[in-house]
């Protein structure tokens, strides 16, 4: 039913609740000049994981260069100077191992899989491309051609994700996450080979950057290669931690309605702004993750699916959403797809008022009880996935959680009370805080 | 300086490794029922995989949809228990169920504690046996699958998957989307999925997988819990469909800057001595995890495309070979080109020494990192069952793949690939295309 749903509205990943450590065994070191090394020790497949994670996303480009960061990351893939073009992918296809990248909006990661026994060799190439990427005219224009490509592919051909970025965008009055990862498309045609170097120079060194070697892998044979390859680069002295132009206090609630003649089914979006992880400071985060549970994540049984849809059937289609891992403070979202597709406004009224009593009835602590009880059962089942562990403690780390707070982050969700979720999500359902989006189907001209 | 801490060692210690060395056991519960088994007990949970024979080509006119309906109410209340109070009790047993419709099977993916084995197991049969198809929960879920109709019809993938597959296979069930349409799944009653689940949901030619914390014994009496209320009967065969689609190009008007194009042409059944030859010889030219000839050309050289893949596919009775790609709308009719004369360069000229030794080491090196964790190898492991491999192939398949020559590849290549026989379908605005 999940997957079914998720593709009604097409709009991010169910997020389950984030839960922590798993059995796997990990070491942290600290290489010389800065570069942050964890080594996670899964001996099940012979394979290891490299994921190099830079500090720098969506959100970090200079003013009018939106999408910068994420170009950079599809130009690693041409070649550097020591190994000449197009080397990457090939030298890792022809070991039977694969790669990719992705970008966000506060990181860049480049990853790899391959036998353990190469691992050497991913991590020279990593290495290599820290510095020495080489770029023709061609490698330029033709890979610009290929990111408008992809932005026409996910945002510009799907009116849910065209959505967002406008909801984005009416969020932040300040902050960069109001830019969309992908770039703006009349910036994206605009950034010069300049831009890129200039981007690359800046943020492209060991000491902006977390690499997880995930695998079958011994922590100490890690470390030495580690500082073989990644060790002989230099630090760059004009890395300093992240500050990002902030918002000023949210005084008005904003509203939007898009229209599209593509859209099947009509549907309102409200992002409220919402605080996120921080180091030795999660409990807040920890309670909107079990809110977003209570709310709309918990099957039938969930707080606005029973009263909007199997009560008053009202909605087709309810959600909850809230990303707590990320740099600076981020949306939690509530979804309503009504019925019927004319009452836009009723369904949106039948939200308020659910939200109202909420609040007012508190919440049903059995039903956090189990909650808590499928939290801890997803960190058994993510073991399974020493990707998944990887991935997750990358994203952790790159926005500053340490692995203390990694450690201690599903304690403090089982340990987080009905009161406190309560507290939270009444600072945190305030209209002057929200944006409002509609979507409706806007009937072709004939 | 350098500084190291060494963090929680709550660890589950190292054991056998389940990669290549994996061991696969084929077990047969008391009653009969056979299972491939991988035991890993590093992780206090079992991973479990169970196909069914009958899928959504088991419906006629009148039912269309009918599987993909009933597998969106298992999780909507069985037996005493409504959805609320079904919901409530797998959660409080942390079990992971998965139910899944396609052609020819109805799948289910499950995922329970070891603590908790037997009650996950109860459940789950409760939830097969005894769905209650109750009147509000089968309302909402119709309403469900209608939206997701009116989202199909405006996706420009699902626009262009349903054509290409109509075009193909016609009024077979191949030819049909698995939701069904307005007017099916306007009418379905609960009596209808009721019919259809007796008629799917049986243990003839049934497949059985499972990895993790369990043992043969454990798992034969498990089986032989969970399926002891269905029959014993098989379901019909599918009937052998023609394959319709000659050459050409189909497009569909869409409101769009960018243009999906999927296309397509008749290929082999999987148990045909030419289909691994034929997997190979599409990694070559197609496929979209590795740097094929179309990703080269289409993407690394010209920049038209984000993504191109094609795909070797087959039914039980019916094999294609198949792709995708969106381009801009200015550019359709050149990257349509560049797919046809690939198509024909391979067919032609076949493969280089280079390339084959290329695609061997790829393909070679990559098989084992497959078997990652229990989940992934109970899917795969249910996979070969149903493509009808045996238990030996995991330790043989690498040595298939080295044996391949330059010769195999190319001989497939002209048996395989017609250019002209290859049908588009573009869904958007292409410029010069009509």
């Amino acid at each position: 039913m999940i997957n079914r749903l998720c593709l009604l509205v097409g709009v991010l990943v169910f997020l389950l609740p984030q839960v922590s450590f798993s059995a796997q065994k990990i070491t942290e070191y600290m290489l010389i000049n800065g570069l942050q090394l964890v080594v996670i020790e899964d001996h099940r497949t012979p394979a290891v994981l490299q994921m190099l994670w830079y500090r720098v996303g969506g959100s970090d480009g200079p003013p009018g260069k939106s999408g910068l960061a994420h170009y950079v990351e599809h130009l690693m893939f041409k070649g550097t100077e020591r190994f000449g073009p197009k080397v990457y992918t090939r030298t890792v296809e022809n070991l039977g191992g694969y790669d990719n990248a992705f970008t966000s909006y506060d990181y860049t990661a480049y990853i790899q899989r391959i036998a353990a026994d190469h691992l050497e060799t991913i991590m020279e190439l990593e290495a290599d491309r820290m510095t020495g990427l080489l770029l023709s005219e061609e490698d330029i224009e033709t890979e610009r051609s290929v990111v408008l490509e992809e932005r026409s592919l996910r945002t510009d051909t799907n009116p849910s994700a065209l959505l967002n970025e406008q909801m984005n965008a009416a969020l932040y009055l300040n902050h960069p996450y109001s830019l969309p990862v992908i770039g703006w498309r009349h910036e994206i045609e605009q950034l010069s080979r300049e831009d890129i170097f200039d981007f690359y120079h800046h943020h492209y060194a060991p000491n902006n950057a977390v690499l997880i070697i995930a695998g079958d892998v011994d922590p100490a044979e890690v470390f030495r290669l580690a500082n073989k390859h990644y060790g002989k680069i230099p630090r760059k002295s004009d890395i300093f931690p992240r500050s990002r132009p902030a918002d000023p206090p949210h005084i008005a609630s904003r509203r939007l309605v898009f229209k599209d003649e593509r859209v099947a089914n009509p549907y309102l979006l409200r992002n409220y702004l919402a605080t996120e992880r921080n180091p030795g400071s999660q409990r807040k985060a920890a309670s909107l993750v079990l809110l977003a549970a209570l709310l709309a994540n918990d099957g039938v049984n969930s707080y606005l699916k029973r009263k909007l849809e199997t009560e008053q059937k009202i909605a087709l289609y309810t959600d909850a959403y809230y990303s707590s891992t990320t740099l600076d403070k981020r949306s939690f979202g509530v979804i309503v797809m009504p019925t019927d597709p004319t009452k836009m406004q009723e369904a949106e009224v039948a939200l308020d008022e659910a939200i109202e009593e909420f609040l007012k009835d508190g919440v049903d602590a059995g039903q956090l009880d189990r909650i808590k009880k499928a939290v801890h059962a997803e960190w058994i089942y993510e073991q399974d996935s020493v990707q998944s562990v990887a991935q997750r403690i990358g994203q952790e780390l790159i926005v500053g959680l340490t692995l203390k707070d990694i450690a201690e982050w599903p304690d403090i969700l089982q340990s987080i009370t009905p009161t406190e979720i309560l507290d939270t999500a009444t600072e945190l359902f305030q209209l002057k805080n929200s944006v409002t989006g509609w979507v409706v189907k806007e009937e072709a001209q004939s | 300086m350098i500084h190291k801490i060494v963090m929680s060692i709550l660890l589950t210690l190292a054991l056998p490794t389940t990669g290549y060395g994996l061991e696969i056991q084929e077990v047969t519960s008391p009653d009969g029922i056979k299972a491939w088994l991988v035991e890993d007990h590093s992780i206090p949970f079992t991973a479990l995989e169970i196909e069914f024979n009958g899928g959504a080509a088991l419906e006629e006119l009148d039912n269309f949809g009918a599987a993909y309906f009933l597998v969106g109410m298992f999780e909507e209340g069985a037996g005493d228990l409504d959805a609320a109070a079904f919901q409530r009790r797998q959660q409080e047993l942390a079990a992971d169920y998965s139910f899944n419709a396609y052609q020819e099977s109805l799948t289910v993916s499950v995922k329970f504690l070891t603590e908790n084995k037997d009650e996950s197991i109860n459940l789950l049969r409760l939830a097969l046996e005894r769905p209650r198809f109750d009147q509000d929960r089968m309302e909402l879920v119709r309403n469900q699958i209608l939206a997701v109709l009116a989202r199909r019809q405006n996706d420009l993938d699902d626009i262009a998957s349903d054509r290409i597959n109509e075009l193909s296979y016609g009024n077979h069930p191949f030819g049909r989307p698995l939701e069904g349409t307005i007017e099916t799944v306007q009418s379905l009653t609960r009596e209808d999925l009721e019919e259809f689940r007796q008629q799917a949901l049986t243990r003839g030619g049934i497949i059985v997988a499972a990895a993790g914390d369990i043992t043969a014994a454990e798992l034969g009496k498990l089986l032989d819990n969970l399926f002891a209320g269905l029959p014993i009967t098989t379901p019909e065969p599918v009937v052998e469909p023609d394959y319709l689609l000659d050459g050409g190009i189909t497009v569909i008007e869409y409101p769009s800057p960018q243009s999906t194009v999927f296309f397509k042409h008749k290929g082999i059944l999987r148990d045909d001595p030419d289909f691994l030859t034929a997997y190979v010889m599409n990694e070559i030219l197609g496929s979209g995890s590795y740097s094929s000839r179309l990703k080269e050309e289409v993407r690394e050289k010209r920049g038209l495309t984000y993504g191109i893949a094609s795909y070797i596919g087959a039914y039980s009775n019916s094999g294609f070979l198949s792709g995708r790609f969106a381009t801009d709308n200015n550019s359709v009719v050149e990257a349509i080109e560049i797919v046809k004369s690939e198509w024909q360069r391979l067919a032609e000229e076949g493969v280089t020494e280079t390339e084959l030794n290329q695609v061997k080491t790829y393909l070679i090196g990559a098989y084992p990192l497959r078997f990652d964790g229990n989940s992934r190898i109970a899917s795969i492991l249910a996979g070969m069952q149903s493509d009808r491999l045996p238990v030996s192939y995991v330790r043989n398949r690498n040595s298939y793949v080295d044996a391949l020559t330059v010769e195999d590849i190319n001989r497939v290549a002209t048996r395989l690939l017609h250019p002209d026989e290859l049908h588009f379908v573009v869904v958007g605005q292409p410029k010069g295309l009509n």
